[in-house]
């Protein structure tokens, strides 16, 4: 195989780049005592945000391929669901380790009984589940299984801001911008549309034909 | 700069400080953004001269006392209390203050009294968490908090003006702050610049906020959860790196409990938390 230099490679290799950069700087900050007196929930919450950040990039992927009639762009899809994974993976670590101080029987209680654990754990398991399906391989052998299970990147566009809008103390609005920018990202997707149309026109339909059936016959 | 004062109490807790470093530089005061590190660095230009709070309300002597007034009236001693936040973090901090109990017997509550409300400065110029919700949390400033008036007068709670041996930081909530140690720690209202003592109980803003998830009494408790997270343990930030703080369960009052628990005497602590 040989190596081509050509606009996808640079494209990658600024992405990598792109995703990795913000990991030093967090590193940086964290040694030098910038992230604060107690940096544990800077890291968390620099992290998390790392996720949505990426998740957004990778969502907007296929929109903007089809709208600038770029293909190609597609290529880059997995690469950058896989930082997105790679950040959450990130992020729940710092969470274990650095917050619970490696308590693995308070993860599991707060795992069972705090919601917004619950989500974003939900969240985490769902993209561990396309990191590993992610290899070629993987995608020849679950065939048409394979795009509905990576259909669950729209759940954790969902979840992942409920989690952070639980997360936080209180009447923080940015969670709630954050959550509007992935439905937005999500009503990009004609497929979707399409099905949630259908969707509301059916229970319109039921809505309006229940008195009718009430009614009986009226003859 | 340095404050003088005389005598040092622990209260019993003999829990090894939290390095001054990182007391200054870990801070919660949302008039300055809601990351943590924010009242460090947006802070440092507050204008804390002059300074003056105002006593009124049900007072047979209200009055306004500029800080020089009240350093020479009242002398400071330390207090070495835990500080344990909503958040489930902590950290034992020696503060430098006098009891507000002698604030408020010099301005004599009346027979109507029953609680005391207390207020932030409310200046969007020098705060810009006060300029826009968004940086602010969402909060709607100024900052109150309140206290039953046997809450305010017990002697643990504090007027501080200091902390390790020096006047206040801007970001720990210069130039005067009250702190209540059996209680959360958003009820250690900062930068105050209003003492209300009323005849009913006041609003406090997290109260306001949300309820279901902040009473108004906020007093320490690992029996009764926040909604969306435990306060059975926290994290107490000491000394070292990352790794070496160390999760530890947390106690009914903060530990206060011998000092404080006759206040709660007739009180349902899981209704009123």
């Amino acid at each position: 195989m040989t190596l081509k230099f050509d606009r996808i490679f640079w494209l990658k290799a600024g992405m990598h780049l792109a995703c990795a950069l913000p990991l030093l700087y967090l590193y940086l900050r964290v040694q030098s005592g910038a992230a604060g007196g107690d940096p544990v929930q800077y890291l968390i919450h620099f992290l998390g945000m790392g996720i949505l950040h990426t998740l957004a990039v990778t969502l907007s992927l296929s929109p903007l391929a089809r709208r600038l009639r770029m293909g190609w762009l597609i290529r880059t899809r997995r690469l950058m669901g896989l930082w997105t994974f790679t950040y959450a993976a990130l992020h729940l670590a710092a969470f274990v380790v650095f917050d619970l101080l490696g308590d693995w029987r308070l993860l599991l209680s707060e795992v069972i009984e705090r919601p917004y654990i619950t989500v974003g754990m939900l969240a985490f398991v769902i993209l561990l589940l396309l990191a590993i399906t992610s290899p070629m391989w993987a995608q020849r052998k679950l065939g048409r299984r394979w795009q509905a299970l990576h259909r669950g990147v729209y759940l954790v566009a969902l979840l992942g801001p409920i989690h952070f809008w639980w997360s936080v103390k209180s009447g923080d609005l940015e969670p709630a911008l954050y959550l509007s920018g992935f439905v937005a990202l999500l009503l990009c997707r004609p497929w979707l549309r399409r099905g949630l149309v259908k969707g509301w026109r059916r229970l319109r339909l039921r809505a309006t034909a229940t008195p009718w059936v009430d009614q009986g016959d009226p003859k | 700069t340095p404050l003088p004062y005389s005598g040092s109490h622990r209260f019993g807790i003999e829990d090894p400080l939290t390095p001054e470093q990182k007391v200054i530089s870990h801070n919660n005061f949302y008039e300055f953004g809601t990351a943590k590190t924010d009242p460090q660095q947006h802070a440092q230009e507050l204008s804390t001269e002059p300074w003056h709070i105002e006593i009124s309300g049900e007072v047979a002597r209200p009055g306004r006392y500029s800080v020089a007034q009240l350093l020479a009236q009242f002398p400071l001693e330390e207090r070495i209390y835990r500080m344990r936040c909503v958040e489930a973090w902590s950290m034992v901090i020696p503060w430098l203050g006098f009891p507000l109990s002698q604030l408020l017997e010099t301005a004599q509550p009346s027979s109507r009294a029953s609680h005391v409300a207390f207020e932030t400065l409310y200046d969007p110029k020098q705060m810009r968490g006060q300029r826009a919700r968004g940086i602010g949390g969402g909060i709607d400033f100024p900052y109150v908090e309140g206290l039953t008036l046997a809450e305010a007068m017990h002697p643990l709670t504090l007027l501080s003006l200091g902390l390790y041996g020096k006047t206040l930081p801007p970001q720990n909530g210069a130039p005067i702050r009250l702190v209540v140690p059996w209680k959360y720690g958003f009820k250690s209202i900062k930068s105050i610049v209003r003492i209300r003592v009323t005849a009913e109980q006041p609003p406090t803003t997290w109260n306001q906020l949300a309820a279901h998830e902040y009473g108004f009494y906020a007093n320490v408790n690992p029996a009764v959860d926040h909604p969306r997270w435990s306060q059975a343990s926290e994290r107490r930030i000491g000394e070292g790196g990352l790794l070496s703080a160390k999760r530890i369960a947390t106690e009914p009052f903060n530990g206060y409990g011998e000092f404080v628990e006759d206040l709660y005497r007739d009180l349902d602590l899981a209704r009123h938390f």
